[in-house]
This record gives structure tokens, sequence and C-alpha cells, in this order.
């Protein structure tokens, strides 16, 4: 019988730019690809997907020979391969656009393409021919950029595009996007999503690599799931929908609206008077800020990302310095009071910046996870750590929050991101807090992963914690919230309730009108 | 336990590197590199004399060691250890040698206690001046050094100038003197020794089982989120100053108790600076210092019969700068041990 599928599989090998066979790797503790089996076709786009920690990435690095796999075997074109390194897989027509773009800042468009593979004549650079090469590359494809402009000085997705540029200089018919949308805005997904219906125009093979379902949906001609090193779902993207995505991806069915009952929010716990805010240039980014928050509810803070939401929250937990102005909590007035006053009095803080802020990458889970409590009881027996307790609930919240690999020892920098964050949440959550600052909760994460940190951002509210969410995500702002304030240049723009609202007019506040001039001009349209 | 090897397996194969390579050296200049090393080993652990000379050699480089690399856990690199040691030795012998009245169980605490306050009150003014001005240690500690170098020789040429000849200081009264453990010929070896083992198993406790120990190493790993997590990281870079001054400041209180007896001005001769090369050997680590501590110690003690067979001693200088350079460049070393362990 399994000969016989062995032969089936053999007859069909020049269909395919790209077979992954039965590829096992494991990392210490954790079998990362359980014999996966991917096969990608010619000419199309091949999304794959999963939730963080499926295994993905570590598929993805074998195939462009960063890794080499413990056992099953690659083929290209039909031609059984060995990669020792990234070299060979570029020499087989693989080229790689990686999530943290791999380009020299000071150097012009033109001189990262080329880099590595530089056009001489004689002894000297051909800066001359690398220019018209890039420029008839970007031609060719449709990628426009600017060949002498500095990495530095362009764009987050023209940067993409040099990268994409640089995969085709080097001969690549078959390209790995490993989650490019991450970092552009929806207009810019929206080009990359031209870029990548012309490259398989000209018969370019692509594998896309996102947890985004409905670019998903958008882009790709066939699906390959992949949950905890395994493939769990082979779909043809016209034949499908995104529900049965997620329920491969997440092995249950997934809610993707969420239910918000009814609560009513008790006495103001948290309030902010007219505060003002330096950033690190010294210029005023919160300018005049005012706020409250009560038991029981949401407030969400929307806006484009850099107008003031982060410092403000720096302000407010206590790692910023307050200019001018008034954060009370419980009656308090806890202006520029240290972290660990805050924390005492039952402030917790999810950071938006999870490596930078939440966590120290060096630390093991155990250490992680009692940050900000570490010298308190149980964790701590006067000047000693109590290791046992701290090992013991360690367990336990990584059992609660469901955070893999279940490793107490594994290193805060080796889990995956959505498994940081449930760290992290889990840590923040599990401290008691009577107030909590929820900063980008879900930025990176995957379908499922959100779900559960909505779920116990909104049991929390249930428990009448008063909840301040900073988010861009304006689905995140909207499917949460009792209130949303608007922030754009430091200042709020108006305050709106969900129900009462829509997307346009929070994101004309979010284009720096203000709520009454947008609902004043309507109702002088009315009349 | 796979880590422990692994991290043993830098230190030690970058030894045996080095050592290859200098045997190379030795063979071009004509030499046996097998009889040179011969009479290097036997120079350092040969006779009685020799293990016991090679043990006051080690005795202050543990404790710079301790002092240097107890700072790169904290994130805080120490340069300073050089000056603090001086430091603590000068201020010792400023009072030690007035304690004659004192029983010894009081003047040798005493002196000790001195001599770390005072290189731990040196040390801390670069670890104040980091945390509230963001002046960079590395910078205020070596003119802290240099401040020392000063005010030691004036001292000792001035206020506590005694008798003449070379400049030093008084002798400091018996009863501070620490107490002599063996005495071999000239040799003596005094508790020192035990009291820097005992300073780095100080330093692995408070630094793996204390809270304090976790938000030293919080804040150097990663000072954002230390403060984030309720930890003063500016109280916390002054504190892991001090800490390693308060060792750099026991290395010369100790040498100052247990070998010389008085301050000489430029007691310390390099020890300081060798501690940098003795924690990156060690990695940081208090065990893994103790024994680069010894590498070096036996290193300078076997040189000297070397030399007899017309190997110059500073082969062993070579020896130390090719261990640093592989274990600061420690992927080097890394692939290396990789490599062999697919073949094997």
């Amino acid at each position: 019988m399994d000969d016989l599928k062995k032969d089936f599989k053999q007859e069909r090998h020049e269909d395919y730019a790209v077979e992954l066979i039965e590829i096992t790797k494991k990392f210490p503790g954790v079998l990362a690809n359980d014999r996966v089996t991917v096969k990608i076709k010619k000419g199309e786009v091949h999304a794959i997907v999963g939730e963080n920690g499926a295994g993905k990435s570590t598929l993805m690095n074998q195939l462009y020979g960063l890794y080499r796999p413990d056992s099953g075997e690659i083929r290209i074109f039909g031609q059984k391969k060995v990669f020792n390194g990234p070299r060979d897989a570029i020499k087989a027509g693989i080229g790689m656009v990686h999530q943290h773009f791999m380009l020299v800042d000071t150097l012009t468009v033109a001189e990262n393409v080329v880099l590595g593979n530089e056009p001489v004549k004689g002894l000297n650079f051909d800066l001359k021919k690398a220019r018209q090469e890039v420029r008839e590359l970007s031609e060719k494809y449709g990628l426009y950029v600017d060949v002498d402009a500095k990495i530095e000085d362009i764009p987050v997705g023209m940067q993409q595009r040099v990268e994409i540029i640089k995969t085709l200089y080097r001969g690549a018919s078959i390209i790995i996007l490993d989650e490019p949308t991450a970092v552009l805005t929806p207009q810019e997904v929206e080009e990359l999503f031209v870029i990548m219906r012309n490259l398989q125009k000209s018969g370019k093979t692509l594998l896309f690599i996102s947890h985004k379902l409905n670019e998903v949906m958008e882009i790709s001609d066939r699906i390959t799931v992949m949950r905890g090193g395994k493939v769990t779902g082979e779909l043809i993207t016209k034949d499908t929908n995104e529900r049965e995505i997620a329920r491969a991806m997440v092995g249950r069915d997934v809610v993707l609206k969420l239910d918000k009952a009814p609560h009513k929010p008790k006495e103001v716990v948290f309030e902010v008077k007219d505060l003002w805010v330096k950033d690190n240039r010294h210029l005023d980014a919160v300018r005049g800020v005012s706020l409250q928050v009560r038991k029981g509810e949401v407030v969400g803070i929307a806006g484009v990302a850099g107008n003031g939401q982060s410092e403000l929250v720096e302000a407010i937990t206590g790692l910023r310095k307050v200019e001018k102005g008034e954060i009370i909590f419980e009656g308090k007035n806890v202006t520029n009071k240290h972290p660990r006053i805050l924390r005492e009095m039952g402030m917790t803080h999810i950071a938006e910046d999870r490596l930078k802020h939440a966590l120290i990458k060096p630390f093991p889970a155990y250490y992680n996870v009692v940050l900000g409590r570490h010298y308190k009881r149980p964790f701590a027996n006067g000047a000693f750590l109590n290791h046992k307790e701290i090992k013991r609930y360690t367990t336990e919240l990584m059992e609660e929050f469901d955070v893999r690999p279940r490793i107490i020892e594994h290193l805060g920098g080796n889990f995956s991101g959505g498994n940081q964050q449930k760290l992290v949440v889990g840590r923040e959550i599990k401290a008691g807090p009577k107030f909590m600052v929820v900063a980008q909760p879900t930025r990176g994460l995957d379908v499922g992963a959100i779900e559960f940190i909505h779920r116990q951002i909104l049991k929390m509210r249930e428990q009448d914690l008063g909840i301040l969410l900073i988010s861009m995500e304006l689905e995140e702002i909207f499917s949460l919230s009792d209130r949303i304030l608007v922030m754009y240049e430091g200042q709020i723009m108006g305050e709106v309730k969900p129900e009462e609202t829509t997307i346009e007019e929070v994101g004309l506040m979010m284009a720096g009108k203000r709520l009454e001039e947008i609902r004043g001009g309507r109702n002088e349209e009315n009349n | 336990m796979k880590k422990i090897i692994e991290s043993i397996a830098v230190p030690v194969i970058s030894v045996v590197i080095a050592l290859l390579i200098s045997a190379l050296i030795i063979l071009a200049i004509g030499k046996n590199p097998i009889e040179a090393y011969g009479k290097l080993i036997h120079g350092a652990f040969g006779s009685q004399q020799a293990i016991i000379d090679t043990l006051i050699k080690t005795t202050p480089l543990i404790l710079t060691g301790l002092a240097v690399g107890f700072g790169f856990r904290a994130g805080v690199f120490n340069i300073g250890a050089e000056g603090q040691m001086a430091m603590g030795a000068l201020m010792a012998a400023v009072f030690a040698s007035n304690f004659g009245g004192l029983p010894p169980a009081v003047a040798i605490p005493l002196t000790m206690l001195i001599g770390m306050l005072a290189g731990a009150g040196w040390a801390a003014i670069a670890g104040f001046l980091k945390a509230k001005t963001g002046a960079h240690e590395v910078v205020t500690t070596i003119m802290l050094n240099w401040t020392t170098t000063y005010i030691a020789s004036f001292v000792i040429t001035g206020p506590l100038a005694t008798g003449s000849g070379t400049p030093k200081s008084p002798e400091i009264s018996t009863s501070a003197q620490l107490p002599i453990l063996m005495r071999v010929g000239a040799m003596e070896l005094s508790a020192g020794i035990i009291i820097s083992i005992v300073a780095a198993i100080f330093m692995y406790v408070f630094l793996s089982k204390t809270t304090t120990g976790y938000e030293i190493k919080a804040v150097g790993f990663n000072p954002y989120a230390a403060e984030y997590g309720g930890i003063s990281v500016a109280k916390n870079i002054v504190l892991a100053m001090a800490i390693s001054g308060a060792l750099a400041g026991l290395a010369g209180v100790t040498e100052l108790m247990g070998v010389h007896h008085r301050f000489l001005g430029e007691l310390s001769g390099g020890k300081g600076f060798d501690g940098i090369s003795i924690a990156l050997i060690g990695q940081n680590n208090p065990i893994g210092i103790i024994f680069a501590a010894l590498l070096i110690g036996a290193l300078r003690t076997g040189s000297n019969e070397m030399q007899f067979m017309g190997v110059s001693k500073y082969i062993v200088i070579i020896v130390q700068a090719i261990v640093i350079f592989l274990v600061a460049a420690d992927r080097i070393v890394k692939a290396i041990y990789a490599r062999k362990k697919v073949k094997a």
C-alpha cells in the first residue's frame, strides 16, 4: 500500500517546483517539523498558514538552506537537493524575503540589490551597470523603486520591494515571502498583492507565509495548514473559506467575532488629568490628555501609530516622566511614581513591545513569569528566591495560558512570538491587578492566540477590572471597548461608543478631525 | 548538563589551541615545545614551593576576575578593578598600622571591611555617574584608575612615607595580617586563597539565589524590562558597581594583609586588568573564574623556569592573548566544537 502511494507520487515530480517530503526537524525539547510533506506546483501562489510555533518558519528555513532537516527529502523542479547553506538554495533558484529585512541602511537601493554579486568593470564596482540592471528588473516586474535612494530614507513597503528585486537579481524562480504583510499598511498590502500577481504571471512560483486568513484567501491558489509541527490541512483556496482554514489551524472552531456580554461599569478607578509628556526628542508627544477608566470597563484608545500613544502608556505606567498634569489611581496621585509602587498598588501593564519591555530574553520562563513580583512572597523568602514555588507557579501559569512548549527552563527569547505574549499576558493577569494597561496585546499574533487574549481581556472586564486598551487594530478596539477615544498628535479627538459610531467616523478622527467637527458638519448636511 | 559541558568546552578548547599555536612559535625559535611546556608545568606545580607560589599569584587574580565578572553579569564593564584594588589596599593600610591593640579576630575582618568599602565606594562613583548622567563606566573607571595612581604615589611619598629607598607605607599591625597556612622556604601562603574562594561562592549564591541577584541580572540583560518590572535600574547599576568594586578592594586588601604587609603604591601590577581576561576566560562564572585565575597564575609562575632553557617567558603572554582572543570570538571555537560533534 505504502509502495503504491510512493510510485504514484514519483510520477508527478515534473509538476512541482518544490517538494518537501517527510521533513523532520528536531530542536532540543521541540519537534518543530514532524514528517511534513508539502508540494508546491510550478507557477502557483502557495500559502503556508499556521499559528506561531506551528513550524512554518522552521520548514522555510530548511528550504532556504538555513537549517538541515534531520530526515526527509527536498526536491526542486523534480531534482533531489541537499542544501548546506543559503548559497546552495539560491543556486537552485530559491529566493527568500525575510520578515526582518536584510538590507544595509546606508547603501542605496541599487547597491543593496547587487551586494554580494556586484557587477565589475576591471577591478572596480560598476555602479552604472548595477543601476541599469536594477532598473530593468524593477520595470519588468512592476516593482517601483528609486534605485538611487538610500534604504534608510525609503518607506517599509519599498524596502520590501528591494528585497524582492534582490531575489530576482540572483535568479530566483521560487520566492518565499515570510509574513510579508506584517509590517505593511493596508494600502501597501494591496500593492504587494499586485506585484505578487505580476510575478506569478511571469512564471514565478511564490510561497506566502502568513496567518492572516483574509489575505491568504485573496492571494493564494492553494493552502497548506500547519499545526504543532504537522500538516493539518491541504486546501484549494477557491473551494474553502476562512472558517475551515481557522479550524485546521487551531484544531477547533474559532469564534471570529466575539460576543461581548453587557456589563455595567462601576466607580472610577483610574484617571488622567491634562497630561503632558515629551518624547525621546524632547518634543511634546502627549498634549493635554484627560481620561477616566471605571471598574469593569474597557476604554480603547485608537489612533495611527506614533500619535503619542506609546508615550502616554509609558507615562501612565511610570516609565516616562510626566511634564505636567496628574495621574490618579484609586484616589491617590501617582504622577511620576516608580513602576514598583504602581505594581504594588495593583496596576499591571502588557507592554506594546514585548521584546523591549515585557520580556527578558536570556531569562528562563520561570524567571520571566515572576518579573515584578520576584521579591515578594511566595516567590521570595526574605532575601532569597523561592525557586520551588517559582517553578511550581510557572508550570501552573503555562498550563493555564497554554504556553508552548511547556518547558519552564526554556529561555524567554526562544519561545515563538505568540507564546511569549501568552507568558506576558498570563503574568500580568495573574498578578491580580485592579487596573491594567493593555498596549497592542495581539500585535503579530495568529487567530488562535488573538481569540485567547481577547477572551482574557473580556473576562477581566467581567471581574470588574478597569482596562485601558491601546491598539492600532481598529477591529480590536471596536470588538473589546466600551468607550473609544481617538488620539491624534498627542490629543484626544473625541470619545465615542462602538455601537454608536462607524469605522469612517473613527477613521476621520484618526486623521485629525475633532468629533464635534465631524458630527457638526453632518448635522449641517442633514439640515 | 549539556549546557555546562558546552560552556566549559569553549575555554578548554581555546587553551589547547593557544598552546598549539605557541608551540609552533617555540619551534620557530628552535626550541623543543614539549620540553618548554614540561618546564612550564614543572615551574608551576613541580614542587611544594612552586605550588605555593602559583596559589599566591592566583589569589588576587580570582578576586579581580570575580570583580570584573560580576560587573559583566550586571551589564557594566568595570575596567577600574585596578584602581579599586589599589584604593582598597591604600585605605586599609592607612588604618591597619594602628590596629596593634586589637585582637586578630577583630583587626582582620575590620581591615578587610575597610578595604572592601574603599573599593566599593570608589567604583560606586562610576556607577552613580552612569545612573545619573549616562557617563559610560569604561571612561569614568579609567579616569578613576589614574586618579588612584596619583593619590597613591602622593600618599606613600608624603603623609604615609616611611623609611628610605622605595616608597612604602609603614607595616600594618601584626594582628591585621592574614594567618599563614603554609610556609616553604621564603614562600608564605596566607589565608587569602580561602577568602578568594569564599568570595567566589558568595558571588555564585548571590547571583543565583537572591532577589537582589535576580534584579542585578535583569538589569544587565534588559534594563527596559527591568524598569518595567519595577526594578530600579539606577539603584542596581550603583549597587552592581559597588559590589564589583568591593571584590576588587578585597583583592587589594588580601595582597596587603597576606603578602606585602605594606602599601607599595603600584602594588597591583596590572592584576586589575588581568581580571578582565580572567572573567572572559571563566565566562563570568564564579567557578570558571577560579580555574581561569589558576591558569593565568600557573602560566606566570611557570614561565620563569621555562626562561632558564632559553624560551622567553613572554611566550605565556602569547598563550594568554590567544586564549582571550578565542574566548571573545567564541564562535570560532563553537564551530570547531560543533564540527567535532558531528563527526563523532
